[in-house]
């Protein structure tokens, strides 16, 4: 009998498995479950990209691409980036396109990390960060938002978790799971912190196009902050192409040259079909986007207001499609109200505290669901709270 | 105004404080708007889709092109508004191409429907000639699929 246990990898085997798992292993099992629990769109892609890929698959344009992207794509990417943040990249060498967001922030990572660098990472936020932190032997350091904040990071928060080991930050805006966003007089003070050091940053902004009531903004737009930023983003959250697998970073030269050699080792390059179709993404669909955001916008307005009538504070969103309600005063632990929730009403949302410790006391809820699922959903979660209440 | 129509269209039963959350108004707003779009005839009315194959498997949808000699006043104005008001008839359309007028009509059955043609319709004078089409099979109507809905794919990934 082979020892698994001494075959595997010290550094793989100490990475948590995610905490909720058995929790959506129950959701997925039992029938009738609404969901208010995925994260990604409801919207099919459009049509127009989607025929695309059907004339590339018929044109058999089904090899390999350059490494770092065809070059159509970088030049688009780059075109979209100096349209909506301002910021002007070099298509031949600020540019790698990725497998998803995903990719590209292990390759941020393992491009500048040495072991023992910290890596501020701001929570609640996307899981992946710390356990690809720690793969890379760099240490996660948490910097907490709070909800009297709206979740948004303040200089005095950063500033003190900054040491002489502090590498890099992930700065996840807007965020997944609490749809805060920073405006720009945020990015302003915190980029003044940021100029006295040697902190480099990762803003993932693979939510940017869904930004309510005012334009996104990045922080490479900050006075001084492009030569130390890595701007990633993807088409999977704003066209709808979340099974396509694309995303990119952009950054300054010598960060990009040691991203892109990770790239051609790890990946050779992104899926070519989806590359040919995102390059019709960027060049003609900013409509469909629009018609997708107007209604998130809405759906928004409506779970909003459903929470705090139930009684569940939650502030306002402006980014992302998800809303993060507070459920403290039900009594109960993130966990618990949604195990709960799911076994009484068949209603999924995902505990706040699957994003960080901060999270702990709210819950994920997700509407990227239509109107109708997402008002049955609010009835089955008042009458759950109203019960819990009267004990 | 847009904005509301857009979801009146998919959903007539929203009340107007919900439709004032959606649309960042204030619910006398919305009244207001749905009122003012009401009084000028945008919105004709508010009813159900029913699916009457689901309801009552016996009834019967038919499109009827029509052939029609224009009136020296009206064209076809007259003609249409007279067809209009037979309560069988759940659409009049002016078409273009080869018939003039196209109608649709909802029978109990197809005997219901011959009658209605030969009794009401071909008895116009200026109706030249009849086509009539039974509809088979209803797959949308009203921007409503009415085959299964589609499932929801999406798995739980996590997050």
């Amino acid at each position: 009998m082979i020892d698994y246990d001494s075959l595997l990898s010290r550094e793989a085997q100490a990475i948590k498995p995610s905490g909720i798992r058995r929790f959506f292993d129950i959701a997925a099992e039992m029938d009738d479950v609404i969901s208010l629990g995925v994260g990604e769109p409801d919207f099919k892609t459009p049509w127009r990209i989607r025929r695309t890929a059907i004339d590339i698959l018929e044109q058999g344009r089904t090899n390999y691409t350059a490494n770092a992207g065809l070059v159509e794509l970088r030049k688009q990417a780059a075109k979209y980036l100096s349209r909506t943040i301002h910021t002007s990249y070099e298509p031949q060498h600020e540019i790698v396109i990725t497998v998803g967001g995903s990719e590209a922030i292990d390759l941020a990572i393992r491009a500048t990390v040495n072991p023992g660098d910290e890596v501020l990472v701001v929570e609640p936020s996307f899981v992946c960060y710390a356990p690809l932190v720690r793969l890379a032997g760099g240490v996660p350091v948490v910097i907490e938002t709070k909800a009297e904040d709206e979740f948004r990071l303040t200089a005095k928060a950063l500033r003190e978790k900054i040491t002489d080991r502090t590498k890099l930050m992930f700065l996840p805006f807007p965020n997944n799971p609490t749809g805060a966003i920073m405006r720009r007089e945020d990015l302003e003070s915190i980029a003044g912190v940021l100029r006295e050091t040697n902190v480099f940053v990762c803003s993932d902004e693979i939510y940017s196009e869904l930004t309510y009531s005012g334009k996104h903004v990045s922080i490479a737009e900050i006075d001084g902050m492009r030569e130390r930023t890595i701007v990633i983003n993807g088409f999977s959250k704003s066209f709808a192409m979340t099974g396509w697998r694309l995303g990119f970073a952009a950054g300054p030269e010598p960060i990009i040259k040691q991203m892109l050699k990770l790239h051609q080792y790890q990946i050779m390059c992104a899926p070519s079909v989806s590359q040919y179709a995102a390059v019709t993404a960027l060049k003609h669909c900013a409509d469909d986007v629009a018609a997708m955001r107007e209604e998130y916008d809405m759906r928004r307005r409506f779970v909003v207001d459903g929470f705090n009538k139930l009684g569940l504070d939650c502030f306002t969103p402006q980014g992302a499609f998800y809303v993060f309600p507070c459920i403290r005063s039900t009594g109960l632990s993130s966990q618990e109200f949604c195990e709960r929730l799911i076994y009484s009403k068949k209603v999924a949302v995902v505990p706040g505290s699957a994003f960080g410790e901060c999270g702990e006391g709210f819950v994920r809820v997700s509407y990227a669901y239509s109107i109708a699922h997402l008002k049955e959903a609010l009835v089955r979660i008042g009458e759950f709270v109203k019960e819990i209440r009267n004990g | 105004m847009e904005k509301l129509l857009k979801i009146l269209r998919k959903n007539a039963r929203l009340s107007a404080e919900e439709l004032a959350v959606m649309t960042g108004r204030t619910p006398a707003e919305v009244e207001t708007q749905i009122a003012e779009l009401e009084r000028k005839g945008v919105i004709r009315g508010y009813s159900a889709v029913i699916d009457d194959e689901a309801f009552d498997d016996d009834s019967v949808l038919a499109l009827i092109e029509l052939k029609v000699t224009p009136q020296s006043q009206s064209g076809f104005d007259e003609i249409a508004a007279r067809i209009a008001s037979y309560e069988e008839v759940e659409s009049v359309r002016l078409m273009s191409g080869g018939y003039d007028i196209l109608v649709s009509v909802i029978g109990r059955n197809i005997r219901e429907i011959s009658q209605f043609v030969n009794q009401r319709l071909a008895a116009i004078d200026a109706v030249q000639s009849t086509t009539t089409h039974f509809v088979l099979k209803s797959y949308k109507e009203n921007g409503i699929i009415k085959t299964d809905p589609e499932k929801d794919e999406r798995g739980m990934i996590f997050p």
